[in-house]
Formats: structure tokens, sequence, C-alpha cells
């Protein structure tokens, strides 16, 4: 059996059709089965509420008098883009404002406007013989605008990958406070009431498409921006009317050390057409998998720790590493499940009705990583490979004079294999000379967890080292622990000025 | 029931340069339970657990030694406007004092706190905040 768009929307139009939430799908066809919940159910809603960074919206602030072309815009100290015809802007969520004494952006100004707030627009030009003026300060309130248009490039993830942290420091993510030596697991993503996850292979969800947007009536346009459907993490770009919007399901967040970001609720509505689509909309959090992702890998390319499914992850801890982890959410269960539930309402009220995408998304395309034309300077390529160093049993003096003689401020210390035991610095040799007596030897007063950093590792993230953990010198080290070369932060300058070439 | 215990040690005759604490177990025989001390140069704040029956006991001890006392109840506080339930406070707290019920809705079991305030920059709604 199959089922046509048109009876589903015929039985909206008569207020009888059968609209379910996502989570109730896997039961519904465990009861029924395939035919049966074909028969019964018309369409399953979805929905999630996360942070979703690529949004932003589009304004038209209609034309003062005497006219101006703004050059330059911003929304409550918030810059917009204004590249665009005299009075049109894109405010970006993430997009900082200049204030030292609060973090405050994009996505709190679209807050602001949806809560009913007065913005402050403020905006430049230099003037032409059509547009005469040079600045403009004024309060708008969203209903001041012609349009106010919210166009998120990359909402409404398939599924995301969970984050930890295998360092011995706190790293502060887009994914959240992550605690040292994989203290947490953090992931994101409402599981099986995820939009995506219950059309995996878009068969129905695309251009043109009707959804619940932040509280309003929006639209697909098509595939979202970085859109891996063919591994697993598709995406959508979407749209939809500001002024129908409301605050319980867009909110302004800040994620600590990261900066700011915004919470979007998504809901699209699924016809059930056919029992593929039965199929689709009854996955459960068991069967969607995600990895767990090592962000103390400052690359591209993280390692995965763990492979794990969405009930592992939403049961509130995993085994990792042979110890239980807890693992909490950035994204909200309940308000993913508040966006079924309000689009399941307008469903049966007959308030929404269903289409077919007009433009089909690519459901093998895979994202690709950037072409980088300039290389990436290495440590290899600026470190100094003049390396004076020193051995745990020798004598302060001796390190002392060292130090002196080769006008250096640190002295890797090595084991008798010759590999890196520890570092001792002038510091070091000075506050040893101070306490004055019983310390003897290197290996009393080396730091023995040494900041070290290898040949191949990018200078931006060695030079990050330094900055983390102040101080001034990293030694450089093969596979095997043996010191090649050590790094300065003298030699970070030869990066500036042409002493650096590839 | 847990006590923010603050004291100076900026003089000689401060109550800070006195082991305060070890002196109120060994004059009641109250259990001490030491969740968080800061203390440097100048002064000192310690976070304490005792039983509820002992509560008197050991606040006025401490107060005659002039270490200041406070009650501290509902040590974080949750702003239900501003959470969303999102649950990024739960696995990052040590003290599992956040959790959801049934209908994935977070509650908070301040009795727990130690007042870490790991939670306070966690939370990406600024929801959450340290009474006092």
């Amino acid at each position: 059996m199959e089922k046509s768009l048109d009876l589903i929307n015929t039985r909206i139009r008569d207020g009888n059709a059968r609209v379910v939430a996502a989570d109730e799908m896997p039961a519904i066809v465990d009861e029924l089965g395939e035919e049966g919940a074909l028969e019964e159910v018309d369409v399953v809603t979805t929905g999630t509420f996360g942070a979703m960074c690529s949004s932003g919206a589009f304004f038209n602030f209609g034309h003062a008098d005497p006219p101006i072309r703004m050059e330059r815009v911003w929304l409550n100290d918030v810059e917009a883009y204004a590249g665009l015809a005299a009075v049109d802007a894109y405010l970006g969520a993430t997009q900082e404002a200049d204030s030292p004494n609060r973090v405050y952006g994009g996505a709190h100004v679209l807050e602001d406007l949806i809560a009913g707030n007065t913005v402050e627009l403020r905006a430049t030009s230099h003037g032409t013989d059509c547009y005469p003026r040079r600045s403009i300060t004024t309060d708008l309130l969203l209903e001041d605008m012609n349009q106010a248009v919210m166009l998120n490039p990359r909402n409404s993830y398939q599924c995301y990958d969970a984050a930890a942290n295998s360092t011995d420091r706190t790293l502060y993510t887009y994914m959240g406070s992550l605690l040292p030596r994989c203290g947490n697991v953090s992931y994101s993503g409402a599981g099986t009431l995820s939009p995506l996850a219950n059309d995996p292979g878009f068969r129905v969800i695309g251009g043109g498409v009707p959804i619940f947007l932040a509280g309003g009536e929006g639209m697909v346009v098509g595939e979202g921006t970085q859109n891996s459907a063919g591994g697993g993490f598709g995406t959508l770009m979407v749209t939809g009317d500001m002024k129908g919007m409301r605050q319980d399901f867009l909110r302004a967040a800040v994620m600590n050390g990261y900066g700011v970001t915004i919470y979007v609720g998504v809901g699209v509505p699924i016809p059930v057409l056919d029992t593929g689509i039965v199929r689709s909309t009854a996955v459960r959090d068991e069967d969607l998998f995600t990895d767990i992702i090592d962000y103390g890998t400052p690359r591209r390319d993280r390692p995965s720790l763990a492979r794990v499914s969405y009930a592992d992850l939403r049961s509130g801890s995993i085994e990792l590493c042979g110890e239980v982890v807890r693992t909490s959410s950035l994204s909200s269960y309940r308000r993913a499940r508040a966006v079924a539930l309000e689009l399941k309402g307008w469903i049966e009220a007959g308030r929404m009705e269903l289409a077919l995408p007009t433009r089909r998304i690519d459901s093998t395309k895979r994202v690709k990583p950037m072409r980088e034309t300039a290389i990436t300077p290495r440590v290899r390529d600026i470190m100094n490979r003049q390396v004076i160093s020193i051995t745990e049993d020798e004598e302060i003096r001796v390190a002392a004079k060292r130090l002196l003689k080769d006008e250096t401020n640190h002295l890797p210390v090595l084991n008798d294999d010759g590999l890196l035991v520890g570092i001792i610095t002038t510091f070091d040799v000075s506050k040893a000379v101070v306490t004055d007596g019983k310390l003897r030897q290197v290996k009393d007063i080396m730091t023995r967890k040494v900041v070290k950093t290898t040949p191949d590792e990018p200078v931006d993230i060695a030079a990050r080292k330094l900055k983390q953990n102040n101080i001034s010198a990293l030694p450089v080290v093969d596979a095997t622990n043996r010191v090649v070369g050590i790094l300065s932060a003298i030699d970070l300058g030869k990066l500036f000025g042409g002493g650096w070439r590839q | 029931m847990k006590l923010l215990l603050t004291f100076s040690r900026r003089g000689q005759k401060d109550s800070g340069r006195e082991p305060v604490i070890a002196r109120v177990v060994k004059e009641t025989g109250v259990l001490i339970n030491v969740e968080k001390a800061n203390i440097d140069s100048t002064a000192g704040e310690v976070l304490i657990d005792i039983p509820d029956s002992d509560a008197d006991l050991v606040r006025k001890h401490l107060a005659e030694m002039g270490v200041t006392v406070r009650v501290m109840e509902n040590a974080v506080v949750l702003d239900e406007a501003e959470c969303i339930d999102c649950g990024a406070c739960i696995s990052i707290c040590p003290q599992e004092v956040f959790s959801f019920d049934d209908e994935w809705r977070l509650q908070v079991n301040a009795a727990r706190c130690v007042l870490c305030g790991r939670c306070i920059l966690a939370c990406p709604h600024s929801a959450l905040s340290q009474l006092g």
C-alpha cells in the first residue's frame, strides 16, 4: 500500500489526520507492523533544539529621510554585513559586540528582537548623490522592519560527534567544558526525534518543504552548508519569518571560553507515504551511532575514542577506556520534544499542510576539507637544532655554567639513554641557589612533566602551548622521545619579516 | 548541613592563624568534613559539612574563635526562565548536583553543591548562579 500526499493533506484539512511525534513511532510499528503503521499514521513530526552557530537573519530597515546607503551597520553594537543594497543587512548569530564587559552577540540581538525589545541600529556611509546621508542612529523593534528573514545556512545536523578530552587540562570548546583525562562526554542531537535521522535518504526532506523554525513557520531551502549526508552528517539550510518566532524556541547562548552561539528549534513534518518511510521514522536511539572524538587533539582530524549509540549517551554514563564516564547533552531533549509536539498540534489543527521537495538533497554527498595552497609552517622549519642539554645526574653548578656559557634559559634534561626526562631553566637554578644547600643534582630541581612538541607539529599549535603554559621554550622530540631541537619564543620571530620561506 | 566559614589571616592574632577546624573537632567531638578550602596569606574560605544535629554547637565554637559562619542552603540557584534543560551542567559537576527527571526536566539537588563554580561558567544560558 502507498498513500498519496494529496490524501494526507485532505485529511489535514478535514482535521482527521493521525499525527504522531517521532519518538512514539517505534512502539506503533512494534504493535501494528509496518503495513499497519502506514495505514494508521499520516504524519510523523520531528524536532531538535540545540546550538546552531550557522544561523542569522536578513533585515530590511526601510529608508530614512534623507536616505542613507549603509556601508557599515551595527545592531546593539554587533556588526552586521551590509555589503548589500542600501538598507539591507545580514546579521550572523556568532558575531560579537566590541564590548569588553559582557559577552553579547548577534544571537542576543536576534533573541532581543523576538522578545519585543528595542534594538539600536547604527549605520555609516560615505554619502552619494542619491544617498546623501552619512550616518544614522535609531531604535527599532522587530515590527518596524520591512523584513526580518532568518536564513540559517547550516542547521539540524543529522547526528553529531560526541566530545571528550584526553589531555591534562580542561578544554573550553563549542561542545562545552570538557574535563581532563576523559572526565566527561558532551554530545548534541535529539536522537530518535532528530529530523534527518528520520529520513536519512532525504526522500521527503528537501528544498521547499514546510517546517517549524524557532516557533514560527519556515521552509527548507535545500542542503545545508557542509552537508555530508553520505557520511551520516546531513544538514539543512532553512529559512523563516522572524516575526512569527518565539523566545521559547530561540535562545542566545555563550559557550564559556569559546563565544556566542544560538539555540534554535527546528522541526520537520514527515508524510508517511509508504513502508520505507514507516521504517525510517521507526528509528530508535539504539540505532543511531556516533563517535566520541578526542578534542585534546588540536587538529582537523581528531581520533575517535569510542563508537556509541544515542541510547548509550542518553543513559547518563558510558564506559570509556575502562572507566565509567558521565555524559551530558548540550541540546535539550525536552525542548526537542516540545518542538515535535507543537508541530503535531499545528498539523492536527490544519494550520500546516505538507509538501514534497521541489529540490532534492544529495544523500551521497560528502564534505571536503579546505584546499590549502600555502604550506602551514611546522616546528621543524623554525626550531633551533643546536640543542644544549644536560644529564640528570650532573651537579646544579654544571647546569648553571652551561646556561651562562651558551646564553640560553632552558636545558632539556636527558637520562643515560639520551631520552628526555625533564627540563631546567635559569629560574630553577636561581631558586636552587636561594633555597641554598640540600639540592645538589639536576634531577632534584628539574621539571619532570615537560611540555614538548614534535617536528611536524604546526607552529600555531606549539605557540599556543607556550602561551597556555606561560613558558618560553619547548623541547622538540621525535617518536622515541629523543630531543632533536628546541623551539623558543625567539624562533617564532623567524615567521615574521620573511625569515621563513617554505 | 553545609557551612561556609570565612576568616582573616592578616594579623598575627587573627582566627585564621589558628587551627580552628582541628580545635572545633577536638573540643566538640563532631566529625567535620572539609569539602573545599581556599586559604591564602590574608584570608581563608572553607566549606564544611556537618550533621544537622551538631550545627548549633559547631557554629557557637567557631563564632567564639572569630570565624564568620554562613549556612549554605541552595548554594547554587537555577533561573528557570533561562534554563532550557540541555543538561550541559550534569556531566561537569563533581558532586552530581544535577539530573533529569522522567520528563527530561533539569533537577537541582543544591544540598550536594560544594561551590566549585564549574557549572556557572559552563551553562550556555547563564541560568546558574551562586548565592551570596
